[in-house]
């Protein structure tokens, strides 16, 4: 598969009163075509300059950050950045919402992709709804279809799930999973939420306390839909939860269940 | 909104207040005091000669012109003020300067102007309700949120969308509520401006009734009509904020 980002020796600092603190350090990575990589982290690391620094909205100090080839010096487009908070527009409909990004193109035709990604994200009979007539979980469909309607090459979703209850975070990821299958993105997803990086990932990064560096990298081998509770997913979660700090009791695995997945070692890491 | 069963002790506290004023102008035997019928009476003769919607009629007339201009000229600047940097570093010290000057302090360089036709008060109006909308249009530039101009930026639109879809819906809400106050502030100056020097209006017919012949029931009708009129502006104010482009403002 190409490689779809790549980032070498990407550095970032901030000043603070106590001079310049370092956010992110040497870290590099590559991310294929297609793929979804999970960047899990403990809270307050550098897991969102990070991706701000991916989606061009902040300048790196030091290292590049190439998209097909090509160096990323600022947001486009191309790469649809999917924020903790949201940015739905609240004094535009759905449909107004979903139709914000393809401005430019014929009103027909702009109304037609529009109502056509609002059925893909089950939000069918909401186009003329303004978002405060919208639940938490819908306002997440909202955004993700206004990313999709785009067609970016990247999703870059920034905790897009921590604010919803488990149940309906647990619907709009497997909602995602579906439209992944129908169209092909490559994404990037940063989260806190082992279970949710295991659930969605092809591969985890999993960083350090700041500055931000990569300590470790998972497959995720199984087959979707996957199951949470089998063996092996269970064995991934607590390799990663290990690699984060925190150490969990073995559960009972019968022997043969599948290899504790080793951490792939990081140069420089 | 208030609902009418809301508006019970409303009602009450008034009749009370007026039984008060009434009880006391006949305990004093006052003279020149009026009682509420005189001044009911007072009302109904200047209703049936036609002066009293002449005079509300002048009045309204300069502050719809005055305001308006106001307006026209607030919003756009406001915006530019608000959205350019360089814009308000160099502006914002003249508007925090002119903005405290009483309008009243204006009366004289009006006069010297305009005359005392109707451009005097329309100017002083435009004056006194200009800056708190500027004022009001620069806040809700500086207050929309980051991550909605941060999505703008992400999907890469023209500055043409970016103001009509994003920066001018989100600022809407604070121009209306600028626009609620320059009104009631508008208000407030087309009367005084009427009292020095003008020959029709509300406040030109106050002045008018005390000076010929001390009609004070003329004093007080004038002085409710001025109340009720400012509270019925203030209500139409209200009614934009139901606008649907600002109802998501209002919503939580």
């Amino acid at each position: 598969m190409p490689t779809k980002i790549e980032i070498r020796d990407l550095g970032k600092s901030f000043p603070s009163e106590q001079g310049r603190l370092a956010v992110i350090e040497n870290v590099s990575l590559r991310v294929n075509d297609g793929e979804f990589v999970a960047l899990v982290g403990p809270s307050g690391c550098g897991k969102s300059t990070l991706l701000n620094l991916m989606a061009g909205f902040i300048r790196p100090d030091a290292g590049s950050v190439t998209i097909d080839g090509a160096v990323r010096s600022k947001a486009n487009s191309k790469g649809i950045l999917i924020s903790q908070q949201g940015s739905v527009f609240p004094w535009l409909t759905v449909r107004e919402n979903l139709a914000f990004g393809l401005q430019g193109r014929d009103a027909a035709e702009q109304n037609r992709t529009a109502d056509h990604y609002a059925g893909i994200v089950g939000l069918r009979g909401f186009e003329n709804s303004y978002p405060h007539e919208l639940s938490g979980g819908m306002l997440k469909r909202v955004e993700l279809a206004r990313a999709l309607a785009v067609k970016p090459d990247i999703l870059y979703m920034d905790e897009p799930f921590s604010a919803l209850d488990a149940l309906m975070s647990l619907r709009v990821r497997n909602e995602l999973l579906r439209i992944l299958r129908i169209e092909r993105h490559t994404v990037i997803l940063v989260t806190h939420d082992v279970e949710e990086a295991i659930h969605l990932a092809d591969r985890i990064y999993v960083l350090s306390e700041r500055p931000t560096r990569i300590r470790a990298t998972f497959d995720v081998p199984f087959a979707h839909p996957r199951k949470l509770s089998s063996p092996q997913a269970q064995q991934l979660r607590i390799a990663v939860l290990r690699e984060l700090g925190v150490e969990l009791d073995e559960p009972a695995v019968s022997p043969g269940a599948g290899d504790l997945p080793v951490p792939e070692s990081q140069p420089g890491g | 909104m208030y609902r009418l069963k809301d508006s019970g002790p409303a009602v009450l506290v008034i009749a009370v207040l007026i039984a008060l004023w009434w009880l006391l102008v006949s305990l004093t035997r006052s003279v020149i005091f009026p009682t509420p019928l005189a001044v009911l009476t007072g009302a109904w003769e200047l209703v049936e000669d036609g002066s009293l919607w002449r005079h509300i009629g002048a009045s309204l007339m300069r502050v719809v012109v005055g305001f308006g201009l106001a307006v026209c000229v607030a919003v756009p600047l406001g915006l530019w003020m608000g959205w350019v940097r360089g814009a308000f570093s160099t502006l914002n010290p003249i508007v925090q300067i002119l903005r405290p000057i009483s309008p009243i302090a204006w009366i004289p360089i009006a006069i010297l102007w305009f005359g005392i036709g109707d451009a005097s008060p329309i100017y002083l109006i435009f004056i006194s309700s200009v800056f708190p909308m500027i004022v009001q249009t620069i806040a809700g530039v500086h207050t929309i949120e980051k991550r909605y101009l941060r999505a703008a930026e992400n999907f890469t639109v023209s500055r043409r969308v970016l103001f009509t879809r994003v920066v001018i819906p989100a600022v809407l809400p604070q121009i209306l509520v600028g626009m609620r106050v320059g009104m009631g502030v508008a208000w407030l100056v087309v009367v005084a401006a009427e009292m020095i020097a003008l020959h029709s209006g509300l406040g030109y017919m106050i002045m008018d009734s005390r000076n010929a012949g001390n009609r004070y029931d003329l004093v007080i009708a004038g002085m409710i009509i001025i109340g009720l009129i400012g509270l019925m502006l203030d209500g139409s104010m209200r009614m934009l904020e139901g606008l649907r482009w600002v109802r998501w403002r209002y919503a939580h």
